[in-house]
């Protein structure tokens, strides 16, 4: 491309970035009300304080302000002489305390509410990986198929690079979302795979930290259909701020529905685990998956981010021996971000990376994994 | 002996050997003012790579592992590196002035505690330079973050936090020292300046915490070399544990930023209203309860890791109590200048500017204790506004107030006054258009600490930033004042301000190299 089109194209897509950002941009001043008892009771709480301030605020700096203006040596103010009174002191001891009182009741009584987790319809657990979160459906019975999947964020690179507009959610998009049905107790119970997450949906006042070695339990009743969004709350590194969480609140039937739907989709993925895969197809499923969930730390090109995350393109590993490449694809190296994909990925997913890294970057072994050779390793332990 | 005894007062040494090895407390808090001027500069540019980055949605100038490690030194330097450092510069150079002692109570460790600080930070900031790069893993570095995901260069913070520590052990056991034993005759505890009692407060509060501070990071290096797992929960460790013993420090940490600005602000306000400090003896007791209280909340730092509920109360209900005596003191200061007759000079306009803003930081602190509602706060930018506001115009502003107060004292000369005014307008109002605007932000959902955001944040985000920009190229106006003054300018007299009351007026400007080698007397010792 010649420089001065190039020039243009990224001056148009500037643009369009900023046109885009100002068409969205949303002066939010304050805290959502949200969709449940909770965040409407949290609200209040968060006004009531906030009221107490500012009336505090008023009087306080109104005082200073006239005290400001009218006792100015240049208006030939004369220092008073007082400097104590235990009176006074007393009184605006008392006050703030009584405020504090005030303000006591009601936190305490909301607190309590949001800490009762018990009797729920529906129990989720919540997993925290870096950088993404993986929502299991806790099952009534133990027959029953399980419903469980990773949801991660679906928002392009080159969006976060700038090289193409922005969306309407960027970074507030994941590829499944959280579905949960409306006007039923759900619980939560959240845990983290490696360093310390919080789920944080704002809509329902619902933020708790995942903390490995810890489950801690939180609840919501979403009382109106529709889709929320929230992101990771804790720093846990790299890509912290590419974490979100989308939940899809649904009428009981929709959510029906949608449940059946993902248990059939379990069925079908167990069928497929030994399907053979062609070269274009592994290509492409890899590629997709690298540019998903490996791109953060192995970068753009397998190039890596030396020294903790090493670079894929001419890595021995990934020249190296087929077997012990999809092994540690599957079980991770401990003491490292590279964490173990054996069950974050399907074997047609795992298939496909390790064939895309295997022939991409540079890197040329000719290999194709196919998913029954993945099974096959995921068997024999 | 007695005929070669040369008992005339030696001036400083000449050259580089004067600041290497000297024992003298006004050469060591001006080495200690120097270095946290440089820190804060240091910190601030980290600041600016923050805001350019987040000026607009989209990664445009760093990597988010850069990013991270930008918020990291960005927060370790401007506490233990700007903040912590120019308040014991403080207490060296006028504690001893105000109390009539010739020096301080311990000399040559006091030239210690100064010296390892340069190694420390020169060790924490040389991991920029590494491949491993610098921290990336929050000031508060969270175990396992910091320990089993970290990289390599985090042995190096554990041993730079290590010094850190022993330097603010040996300042404040020196101050301690100093205080309890130097007092000149008449002074009692209850006539002392409230610098000195906030000082003494808060140098116990650095002896209580500060073996915390380095018993965590020696937790982490034995997780990270040794094999244990105190943090580990794969082997039987609590990553919890690491929060509790991380805020058993870091509480009374924030505290130990503030209570010495406490002190700064009860010595200027009384001197430009020209009356006496309104409730000295509740001063006093308010400090000392703030400092007792500060032990007993840190867990409202830790509302969302899971707590049981009886926990969550405890620490909701001590926290807000804090605002009774935080209370106390700004109704002091607002009863001080009643019915004062003020003047508004530069210092005077940093103090009115401290008591606005910090109150104000102090609201959402008391919004924050509301366990529910910081169920919604925590971890966004309403918690940077938040602990900014008590910070920069809180602390920093103090330690700014502070400089112009005192540098006729420190130079005997005045500063150029206008420079000074300009230098506090542009940053009363960049640090605001910094710093508001992140309350929305934060009660819109935008979490802390991410170097993107979705677009509804864009617009206070750069408005933030411009804010950042303007404070921060106004700080270098400070640093024309300070140069400017050093060489020249009006002389001062040894009162400086008609106002000022305290024994460190009584001596000429500049303050001899040494002072009070006989004690004042007794008789003009006040109560402030």
């Amino acid at each position: 491309m010649l420089p001065k089109a190039k020039l243009w194209l990224a001056l148009t897509v500037a643009a369009l970035t900023m046109l885009s950002t100002n068409l969205q941009a949303a002066w939010d001043l304050n805290m959502p009300q949200g969709v449940t008892q909770i965040s409407r009771d949290t609200y209040d709480l968060h006004m009531q304080i906030l009221w107490w301030c500012v009336a505090i605020g008023v009087v306080v700096f109104s005082v200073m302000i006239w005290s400001i203006v009218n006792h100015r040596k240049s208006k030939g103010a004369v220092p008073a002489t007082f400097h104590e009174s235990t009176k006074v002191e007393i009184v605006w001891t008392i006050i703030p305390f009584i405020i504090l009182i005030l303000m006591a009741v009601p936190a305490t009584r909301v607190l309590t509410h949001a800490y009762d987790a018990s009797e729920s319809d529906l129990d989720i657990q919540i997993t925290g990986y870096q950088w993404r979160w993986e929502y299991r459906y806790l099952r009534q019975n133990a027959d029953e198929d399980e419903v469980s999947f990773f949801s991660n964020l679906s928002t392009s690179r080159d969006e976060i690079n700038n090289t193409m507009p922005k969306q309407e959610n960027y970074l507030l998009d994941v590829d499944n979302p959280l579905v949960i049905p409306i006007n039923k107790k759900v619980r939560f119970l959240v845990t983290s795979n490696d360093v310390i997450h919080a789920w944080w949906v704002p809509d329902f006042a619902v933020k708790k930290d995942a903390i490995p070695g810890f489950i801690n339990e939180t609840w919501t009743i979403v009382e109106e259909p529709g889709v929320y969004r929230g992101q990771c709350a804790e720093l846990c590194g790299i890509d912290h701020g590419f974490m979100p969480i989308v939940v899809h609140a649904l009428p009981q039937d929709e959510y029906d529905a949608w449940y059946a739907g993902r248990q059939e989709q379990a069925r079908a993925a167990r069928a497929q685990a030994n399907n053979v895969v062609t070269r274009d197809q592994a290509m492409a499923t890899g590629e997709a998956i690298y540019n998903r969930t490996c791109v953060a730390c192995h970068q753009a090109g397998g190039v890596g981010l030396a020294p903790a995350f090493p670079a894929l393109a001419g890595s021995s590993v990934v020249n190296g021996d087929l077997t012990a490449n999809i092994e540690l694809v599957l079980h991770g190296v401990p003491g490292t971000a590279m964490a173990s994909y054996a069950r974050m990925l399907s074997p047609v997913e795992l298939s496909g990376i390790v064939t895309y890294i295997r022939n991409s970057f540079g890197n040329s072994t000719g290999d194709l994994v196919q998913p029954a050779d993945v099974n096959a390793l995921l068997e024999a332990q | 002996m007695s005929a070669a005894h040369d008992d005339h007062h030696h001036g400083p040494a000449k050259g580089l050997s004067r600041w290497l090895f000297t024992t003298n407390h006004k050469d060591i808090g001006t080495l200690y003012l120097w270095f946290s001027f440089a820190m804060f500069l240091l910190g601030g540019s980290f600041a600016m790579v923050i805001r350019a980055e987040l000026f607009q949605p989209g990664l445009q100038l760093v990597e988010p592992n850069f990013f991270n490690q930008m918020t990291t030194m960005h927060g370790l330097i401007m506490v233990f590196g700007a903040v912590m450092p120019a308040f014991v510069g403080l207490a060296n150079w006028m504690i001893p002035m105000m109390i009539g002692a010739p020096d301080m109570a311990l000399p040559r460790m006091n030239n210690w505690s100064f010296w390892i600080l340069p190694f420390a930070f020169a060790m924490l900031s040389s991991t920029l330079l590494m491949d491993a790069g610098a921290p990336n893993f929050g000031w508060t570095f969270y175990a396992p973050l910091s320990t089993t995901y970290a990289p390599e260069t985090v042995t190096f913070f554990i041993f730079a936090v290590h010094i850190m520590g022993a330097s603010s052990i040996m300042g404040a056991i020196n101050i301690i020292a100093t205080v309890l034993n130097m007092r000149a005759p008449g002074m009692t505890l209850m006539k002392m300046p409230l610098f000195v009692w906030t000082w003494l407060i808060t140098a116990y509060l650095l002896i209580a915490v500060m073996p915390v501070l380095a018993g965590v990071v020696t937790m982490m290096l034995f997780d990270i070399h040794f094999g244990t797992s105190f943090f580990n929960a794969a082997g039987g460790g609590d990553p919890v544990l690491f929060q509790h013993v991380f805020w058993f420090f870091g509480h009374p940490e924030v505290y130990i930023m503030i209570l010495p600005a406490f002190g700064v602000i009860s010595a200027i306000i009384p001197t430009f209203a020209r009356k006496r400090l309104f409730g000295y003896d509740s001063m006093v007791y308010a400090t000392a309860s703030i400092a007792f209280l500060s032990f007993i909340v840190w867990a409202h730092h830790m509302f969302t890791v899971g707590m049981p509920i009886a926990g969550e109360l405890f620490f909701m209900y001590a926290t807000m109590l804090i605002a009774v005596p935080t209370g106390v003191k700004v109704f002091n200061w607002v009863a001080t200048m009643f019915r004062g007759s003020m003047t508004f000079e530069t210092p005077m306009l940093f103090a009115i500017a401290f008591v606005v803003l910090f109150t104000m930081g102090g609201f959402t602190g008391l919004m924050l204790a509301i366990t529910p509602a910081d169920f919604q706060y925590h971890d966004t930018y309403f918690v940077v506004a938040h602990f900014h506001y008590v910070l920069v115009p809180g602390a920093v502003f103090s330690i700014m107030a502070a400089t112009y107060y005192w540098l006729p004292k420190w130079t005997g000369h005045m500063y150029d006054e206008r420079l000074g005014k300009l230098h506090f307008w542009l940053s009363f109002i960049g640090v605001n258009i910094l710093f508001f605007p992140q309350h929305f932000l934060g009660l819109a959902g935008m979490p802390r600490r991410i170097p993107d955001y979705a677009l509804q944040f864009a617009d206070f985000n750069w408005i933030s930033s411009i804010g950042g920009f303007l404070f921060g190229a106004s700080q270098l106006i400070l640093l024309v004042v300070v140069i400017k003054c050093i060489k020249g300018g009006k002389k001062a007299t040894a009162q400086v301000w008609d106002g000022a009351k305290g024994l460190e007026w009584t001596v000429a400007s500049p303050a001899p190299y040494h002072t009070f080698t006989t004690p004042p007397n007794p008789d003009l010792i006040e109560a402030p």
